[in-house]
């Protein structure tokens, strides 16, 4: 492993079934994926290992359901339209509205937290007509009022995650 | 700045993750009926353009053992939220600051930020850290922490598209 790969890793704050390499797979590569003809060679000649550790560990952080995937990450108004949602769902109906929400193929992300509102999710489509079609679709299937809050402005330049602050 | 129909296609079969291949451009490139310069320029380019914000591994922090989640909420005056926004955004475990619009009665705030822990107290006590340091008493704020993700996956800017064709 090279400098880079030791110099940001905290280890003593990392979960301890992690190996090393994982760890540096997780905090380093994060954005600046490369853009060649064989990226994972290329992380692997960054780190001194081999393609296939690279891409053996990138697997089985997927399959172990610690990185949701390996690529880009949009910048929300740009690329399409999207919303931050929110309802205030009666708690003996949580579960079923938010399965309902869950299976819009335009919703990416759906968390039930701790307020009155208590299902907040972010639905992402081609265009702005789109977003407010699902919505409405929603509340018309729930009968439950949808709050709609897109983004107005962004101050966070999105690095990605800080792993082991 | 719109996609065109072109990077509507690389958009779609990328969204999910690039192949764990050795040559997973090229990969994407056949799948497209492209080259795999073509692929990797076009690329480049959604990240100059700023479409795309990073590329590379898209941790889930609750996986990771990241398991307070708090998203704050505050309720800033207009003409300090450009302020507070910035200063939010620069501290440390900050990981998203956005302006949203209030919806009044029902929902007094217009300033969301997420703050990522592994315990709900480390939480906290960075919350009023923040709070103290940047002279922040006097505006209101809710802290709403997850209790349950129910779904988290990429966003989908485009529809996969159903067959592939080549040419």
């Amino acid at each position: 492993m090279t400098e880079r790969a030791t110099a940001t890793v905290d280890i003593l704050h990392a979960p301890a079934q992690l190996s090393a390499l994982e760890k540096c797979l997780l905090n380093e590569y994060q954005r600046g994926f490369p853009l060649c003809e064989s990226p994972y060679a290329e992380i692997g000649r960054q780190l001194g290992v081999s393609e296939t550790e690279v891409i053996d560990t990138l697997r089985s952080l997927l399959q172990r359901g610690l990185i949701s995937r390996v690529g880009p990450v949009f910048n929300p108004n740009r690329a399409g339209a999207s919303t931050l949602a929110a309802m205030a769902v009666p708690g003996e109906r949580l579960d079923a509205v938010a399965a309902l929400v869950s299976a819009c193929d335009e919703v990416n992300h759906n968390y039930e937290r701790e307020h009155h509102f208590n299902l907040w999710f972010v639905v992402t489509a081609p265009d702005e007509a789109r977003v407010h079609a699902v919505l409405g679709d929603i509340e018309a299937r729930t009968g439950i009022a949808v709050l709609d809050l897109p983004l107005e402005c962004s101050f966070y330049i999105d690095l990605g995650f800080p792993l082991w602050c | 700045m719109v996609l065109n129909e072109s990077d509507r296609k690389l958009v779609a079969a990328i969204q999910d993750g690039l192949p764990l291949v050795p040559h997973p451009y090229a990969v994407l490139a056949e799948t497209l009926g492209t080259t795999e310069v073509d692929i990797i320029e076009r690329l480049q380019r959604l990240q100059d353009d700023g479409m795309v914000k990073r590329m590379g591994v898209v941790v889930k922090h609750r996986s990771l053992g990241y398991h307070a989640n708090a998203m704050v909420v505050w309720d800033i005056p207009d003409d300090a939220v450009d302020r507070v926004g910035s200063l939010l955004a620069a501290q440390e475990c900050v990981t998203l600051c956005y302006q949203r619009p209030r919806r009044l009665p029902d929902w007094p705030y217009n300033l969301f930020c997420m703050i990522h822990g592994r315990e709900r107290e480390a939480v906290l006590r960075r919350l009023a850290q923040i709070i103290a340091a940047n002279s922040l008493g006097d505006m209101p704020y809710e802290v709403l922490f997850s209790l349950r993700s129910f779904k988290q996956r990429g966003a989908r800017y485009a529809a996969r598209p159903a067959t592939v064709t080549h040419g």
